[in-house]
């Protein structure tokens, strides 16, 4: 395994080599010129108040959705309500714990400390989707099925999915220096992303007391378009949220790191003043 | 609007999403406005990086930590 250049400016132009050399050409470029931490701060300033605005309005437009124009399901009655929350927030969480893993093989892979950061910031956000997941679930759950939780695949999966979220914030802490710690949790991130199809297919593979997937199946949705375009709406809006948490999450984990680097290089120059 | 006999799971299930949503953000908020403070204490130190000291220096093209 090649050994991560010292330098920093090393890395940017090992990555534009690759870029060429893998015939990305000028997207490639692109993306690694937009992935550059300095421009990365600037673009990323300039686009997270259109992207929180637009997060805000789409919330808006998706909760008068969910609440005023989608009827009662003809079993459910009203607590067919609590899917716009529980739907979206589960997509998120896998979508999130996708990014880290795609964020992990950008740190193995091609050593771009943009990935570390990207990781890291995804990691509580798809924490908190987990947990909305698991709680709008029990709360849906018990007025249908009669219990808060049973043990059942999509559960237990989507359980361990929040506590691998939880693994891997404990492990970030654990370790002092960052490109380290991206190491060792890029390793843990895809180990664990083997239960993204587990939970994807458990409701196929297993007998669930969980209803099979009704949006993303082959043969299209089996929801009333009525239900299905809030729910789609509402979706919309947490992936919004989701992507304006991460971005802001990028932006303070890089001011964090010239923090650390600030004080490390004060540090020195302290003890050379005293020596 | 009447929510029916489980009126009380559908109000709870919106009220846990909008506390975590809400942590969620507030957390952001509280440690940007952390790391821009330790940040500024540190430049008023005088606190620089290599690469804005060393006369000469070619401009950080990859990591600015």
């Amino acid at each position: 395994m090649l050994a991560r250049p010292a330098d920093p400016r090393l890395r940017g132009s090992a990555l534009r080599r690759i870029a060429a050399a893998t015939g990305g050409g000028y997207i490639a470029s692109m993306l690694t010129q937009l992935a550059n931490p300095s421009v990365f701060l600037r673009w990323s300033g300039a686009a997270l108040p259109f992207l929180a605005a637009a997060a805000a309005v789409l919330l808006a437009v998706g909760l008068s959705m969910a609440w005023f124009l989608a009827p009662a399901d003809y079993q459910q009655g009203e607590t067919v309500r609590i899917m716009f929350l529980h739907v979206p927030a589960a997509w998120l969480a896998l979508g999130f714990y996708a990014i880290m893993a795609a964020s992990a093989l950008g740190t193995l892979v091609w050593r771009h400390p943009l990935a570390d950061v990207s990781q890291k910031a995804a990691a509580p956000i798809g924490a908190g989707f987990a947990l909305i997941c698991l709680v709008t679930g029990a709360l849906w759950g018990k007025p249908m099925w009669g219990a808060y939780w049973v043990w059942d695949a999509r559960l237990t999966s989507v359980l361990v999915l929040f506590l691998m979220y939880c693994g891997i914030l404990a492990l970030w802490r654990t370790i002092e220096d960052p490109s380290r710690a991206a190491r060792a949790v890029s390793i843990l991130t895809l180990v664990g992303s083997v239960n993204l199809p587990i939970i994807k297919f458990s409701v196929d593979w297993w007998n669930t007391l969980h209803q099979p997937a009704s949006v993303l199946r082959p043969g299209g949705p089996a929801i009333h378009p009525s239900m299905l375009y809030p729910l789609l709406v509402m979706a919309a809006a947490f992936a919004l949220i989701a992507v304006t948490l991460h971005l802001a999450g990028m932006r303070t984990e890089i001011l964090r790191r010239r923090v650390r680097t600030l004080s490390l290089l004060e540090a020195e120059r302290l003890d050379r003043q005293a020596a | 609007m009447d929510l029916g006999p489980h009126a009380f799971f559908i109000l709870a299930a919106y009220a846990a999403t909008a506390a975590i949503l809400a942590a969620l953000i507030l957390r952001a908020a509280l440690d940007h406005r952390a790391q821009v403070r330790a940040l500024a204490e540190l430049e008023a130190r005088g606190a620089r990086r290599r690469s804005d000291v060393t006369p000469g220096a070619p401009a950080a093209a990859g990591w600015s930590g």
